[in-house]
């Protein structure tokens, strides 16, 4: 099958859906593939990088009439109207917010993959495009807020003074936000983020950031790995802290998207105004509503008060070689998963969730909104791990009563035993039941890889029936010096044995010299 | 100073230097000097007994003591010099045995010098009578089990016999059958000493030590050995009752609760009371575990050291498998390259791996793999998330998710090694059968296992080539 990869004709939009590198491992499934001339020139992948890889250079109507068409952007319905009958698209679509395009796509024979509906389960991560793009938006959310702001990210101390480290907060900490702390922190500013999911505190932590929480008790998540939507109460208690922390920052970043509908609204009017003149903020939402009052997309705003908003759309696009190898190795990924016998036959199965969740349009027919995936990471699994974890087989702790009445019993019966015996075995039964106790108490913290070394040194010692056979030898019986005869040259095989296997294996045992990994 | 007040003196202090002897077994550092006070104590023992004897016995009496110690000397630093650590079970387990040997015959001279004589005797008092009887019945009937149980342990240890579990129907009523008939049988003893009651006792006692090992599976073996360690040390106490002697009494108790202790360990490892591991018969029963069946991938020993070399960390669980393969030496070797590569390497050990408490410890120690990079199981759970490869060399069962995640499994709520929370699992198998437990195993199955099959030893030997 022929696979075509277009130039992208968005304005602005700077990547391309295989690189060389991708070419190549697309040629090694079996595919052939055309690219459209000057296609990765934006990405600084000259059409000659392709000829090498072992593509085509083609036009654009050969490009979209191939069999497999991969696409970052969405299509237009010109481009949608170019692909020939029984054609696969894979793109980015966004069905659930452009019902539109999805109409205009099952308007054709086509079958059409999303790359932004993959699934959030750990099998498809290698083909999540919104993982792979946010990450690198967040970095640059990063590198954009610095160009706009005047002063150091890191503080120093100078001949000429000092310089405080400039204070980021990061609203959101998905894949995008996450990179931004990291991104942030490595610059040397003092990062602190906010989540409406507080079991992100962690990776955040991870990363060099301070979780700051919401002041609530309520937590929230879809089910889906995404963030999900608030309640009031919750919304007034979140204003208030973002009031709070933004005062007090100098940059801000806002990443928080919930899937299929507008950004939340997270920073008002009058917080913006609150700021320090020269602050900035980038709202890495601004395409979707935009997380900040007054955030325009695709322009930076300054307000009358000194602060930039910066509302760009296409941050991933402004790393366009980064972008386009990661985005073309994640079609790599799913082109790989649709061709199980690599053999440049695609297959697509519905009953594959990651697969299902993707198709939009299979043959014209609309197959969005797929049925929901519950894989969420954190609330969903523990419930259901806890009781297998603990089966009926577990052993409950004894209830006090019942141990008390364990050793009362037993301390009875000892009572008993003892008071009705002869002197002589009074004598023996105390010595043997402190002798118990002494033994527990030895052996109680043995080094579990004394086990076994412990075993034969207790077996060499209790070769000391040795004595009991020793004391019986001088009988005048025949039969009883024979026996016990016997029982001495026994238990000397297990007295010698025993210390000298022992000794053996307890100079096998060595510390590690410059192996040693532990203090 | 009598003699009789000096070798109790003797006695008391080699006493302590058991107790010393086996703090000492418990760390590291200590070890070896607490082998080294287990001698001492030994030795103070012999002499003073040996002085106490040569008092009343012929010298004739002493050479034989001498001939039979020295014999018995010969032969025990023969085999402890010759024995693979491999098979340090099967070694252990003989042993037991001859403790158990020594303790019935002790007990049946007891009965010879004393009940036998009638009323010619002179070394107990007849008031006495009746409690010596019982201390020579419950002697002999300790020791022959733990001879028989030794033995039948050896025998499976050494694979001379099947280790399948033996599943005689009501083989529990048996058990408790032959307590009750030790029972009665200890009374008509004492009431009538005879030596047809005796030697009932010592029969039946032989027969209960085989049945009690003969159903209990393979797996179960590091739980038994310890258990017949216990047995072993009740059987020298019971003789310390029946020759009024303190030492052997003391020296029994300490055996016999380490070995109790030991075998807690193991059975709270495998999350079973100890009676069910007594009562035998794991895994062949009916297993209500769902059937796992997928598509296992195989990996080539090649792309094995291709992932070695670029992991960051990597974890190694060895199991029984590893000491049938003898693959321990080239495990640390391979040990050392890496770690001279930069990567981190450490040994997760599953307390029941192999085949004796401790077992996979020795062998790794003989391999010279330092003892700090081996850790136990609770040490090294949660570090496998962080993992790059985990190599699974021989075992199975310690380290099935079944256990955790089917509560209909056979060994669920065992507690195991959790390896597949690792980036990859290289997984080295003769085949895909099941583990002891006889519980297939659907690590195999996960998306991050790869199958190295093959004798351990040859793949990673091989590994080591392609390195």
């Amino acid at each position: 099958m022929l696979i075509g990869v277009p130039r992208e004709t968005r304005p602005g939009e700077t990547r391309v859906a295989a690189t060389p590198a991708t070419v190549r491992q697309l040629l090694g499934l079996g595919y052939d593939v055309v690219v459209e001339s000057g296609a990765g020139v934006a990405a600084s992948s000259p059409d000659a990088a392709y000829a090498d890889a072992g593509a085509r250079i083609g036009t654009a109507a050969e490009a979209w009439t191939a069999d497999l068409v991969l696409h970052v952007a969405k299509p237009t319905p010109a481009e949608i109207e170019l692909l020939r009958d029984g054609a696969v698209l894979v793109s980015t679509l966004s069905p659930a917010l452009d019902p539109e395009l999805v109409r205009t796509l099952a308007a054709r024979p086509v079958t059409a993959l999303a790359m932004d509906a993959v699934p959030r389960i750990s099998r498809a991560q290698s083909l999540d495009v919104l993982s792979s793009m946010a990450n690198i938006a967040g970095y640059r959310a990063v590198i954009e807020a610095a160009h706009a702001f005047g002063r150091f990210f890191t503080g120093q101390v100078t001949a000429a003074g000092k310089v405080p480290p400039a204070k980021v907060l990061v609203a959101g900490a998905g894949v995008a936000g996450l990179a931004a702390i990291g991104t942030a922190s490595s610059l040397g500013a003092v990062v602190r983020a906010t989540d409406v999911r507080p079991e992100v505190a962690e990776q955040i932590a991870s990363l060099g950031g301070e979780y700051v929480g919401v002041p609530a008790d309520e937590q929230s998540a879809g089910g889906t790995g995404y963030a999900g939507v608030t309640s009031e109460d919750y919304d007034r208690r979140a204003a208030r802290m973002y009031a709070e922390q933004v005062r007090d920052v100098d940059i801000v970043i806002t990443t928080a998207l919930i899937p299929g509908r507008p950004a939340p609204r997270l920073i008002a009017e009058e917080m913006v105004a609150s700021m320090r003149p020269g602050s900035v903020i980038v709202d890495m939402a601004a395409a979707q509503g935009g997380n900040v009052a007054g955030s325009v997309p695709d322009q930076v705003v300054t307000t009358p008060g000194g602060v930039s908003i910066i509302g760009y759309t296409d941050l991933p696009g402004r790393l366009p070689g980064q972008a386009s190898q990661l985005f073309g190795t994640n079609l790599v990924n799913l082109v790989k998963l649709l061709t199980p016998a690599k053999d440049g036959q695609l297959v697509l199965d519905l009953d594959d969730v990651v697969q299902r969740a993707m198709t939009v349009v299979r043959d014209g027919e609309v197959l969005w909104p797929p049925p929901p995936v519950q894989v969420s990471a954190a609330p969903a699994a523990p419930p259901a791990l806890r009781p297998a974890a603990h089966p009926p087989a577990a052993r409950r702790p004894a209830s006090p009563v019942r141990t008390a009445a364990v050793v009362g019993t037993a301390a009875v019966l000892l009572f008993l035993a003892t008071a009705f015996s002869p002197n002589q075995l009074i004598g023996n039964l105390t010595v043997f039941a402190l002798a118990i106790v002494v033994g527990f108490y030895v052996i109680g913290n043995v080094h579990h890889a004394l086990h076994t070394p412990l075993m034969s040194v207790t077996n060499a010692i209790s070769g000391i029936i040795v004595v009991g056979a020793l004391l019986q030898l001088g009988h005048t019986s025949t039969l009883v010096t024979v026996l016990a005869f016997v029982a001495v040259l026994v238990a000397s095989i297990n007295v010698f044995g025993g210390f000298a296997v022992t000794r053996r294996m307890l100079g096998m045992f060595a510390a590690g010299g410059p192996t040693r990994t532990r203090p | 100073m009598t003699a009789a007040s000096a070798a109790a003196a003797a006695y008391i202090v080699a006493a302590l230097l058991f107790v010393l002897s086996l703090a000492g077994l418990s760390r590291h550092e200590t070890a070896r000097t607490g082998n080294a006070y287990g001698i001492a104590g030994m030795a103070i023992a012999l002499v003073a007994t040996i002085g106490l004897a040569t008092r009343s016995i012929p010298a004739a009496a002493v050479g034989g003591i001498v001939v039979a110690m020295l014999i018995g000397a010969a032969i025990g630093l023969w085999r402890a010099g010759r024995v693979e650590m491999t098979g340090m079970p099967e070694l252990i387990a003989v042993l037991h045995s001859f403790v158990g040997l020594a303790a019935v015959l002790v007990g049946w001279n007891g009965y010879l010098s004393v009940e036998r004589e009638g009323a010619a005797q002179t070394e107990v008092p007849p008031g006495l009578l009746g409690i010596h009887s019982a201390e020579v019945a419950i002697g002999v009937f300790v020791g022959a089990v733990t001879f028989t149980g030794s033995i039948v342990a050896f025998l499976k240890l050494s694979a001379r016999i099947r280790s399948n579990p033996l599943m005689l129907p009501g083989r529990n009523w048996l058990n408790l059958g032959a307590l009750v008939a030790f029972l009665v049988l200890t009374v008509a003893f004492v009431a009538r000493p005879g030596l047809g009651l005796l030697a009932a006792v010592t029969v039946l006692a032989l027969a209960l030590g085989w049945h009690l090992v003969a159903s209990i599976g393979g797996g179960d073996m590091p739980v038994v050995v310890s258990m017949l360690n216990s047995y072993s040390g009740w059987a020298a106490a019971a003789s310390g009752f029946l020759l009024d002697n303190d030492l052997l009494i003391v020296t029994g108790a300490l055996v016999g609760s380490s070995g109790a202790y030991l075998s807690y360990i193991m059975c709270r490892a495998m999350n079973r009371s100890f009676l069910s591991v007594i009562a035998g018969g794991f895994g062949n029963e009916g297993s209500t575990a769902a059937g796992v069946e997928g598509e296992h991938t195989e990996i080539t020993a090649e792309e094995a050291a291709e992932l070695l070399r670029t992991a960051e960390s990597v974890v190694i669980t060895p199991g029984y498998g590893m000491a049938v393969a003898h693959a321990q030496g080239p495990v640390a070797e391979l040990t050392r390259k890496l770690t001279e590569a930069g990567v981190r390497v450490r040994f997760g050990i599953h307390p029941v791996a192999g085949r004796l408490p401790g077992h996979m410890n020795v062998l790794l120690a003989e391999a010279k793999v330092p003892y700090d990079v081996v850790l136990e199981m609770d040490e090294i759970n949660e570090d496998f998330a962080k993992t790059s490869v985990v190599l699974v060399i021989g075992a199975n069962d310690t380290v099935n998710p079944a256990a955790l995640e089917d509560p209909g499994s056979p060994i669920a709520g065992m507690p195991v090694l959790t390896v597949w929370e690792a980036e990859h699992v290289v997984v080295f198998k003769r085949s895909m059968n099941t583990g002891y437990a006889g519980v297939q195993n659907p690590l195999f199955f996960r998306d991050n296992t790869r199958m190295l099959f093959g004798d351990a030893r040859e793949r990673v030997e091989d590994i080591l080539k392609s390195l």
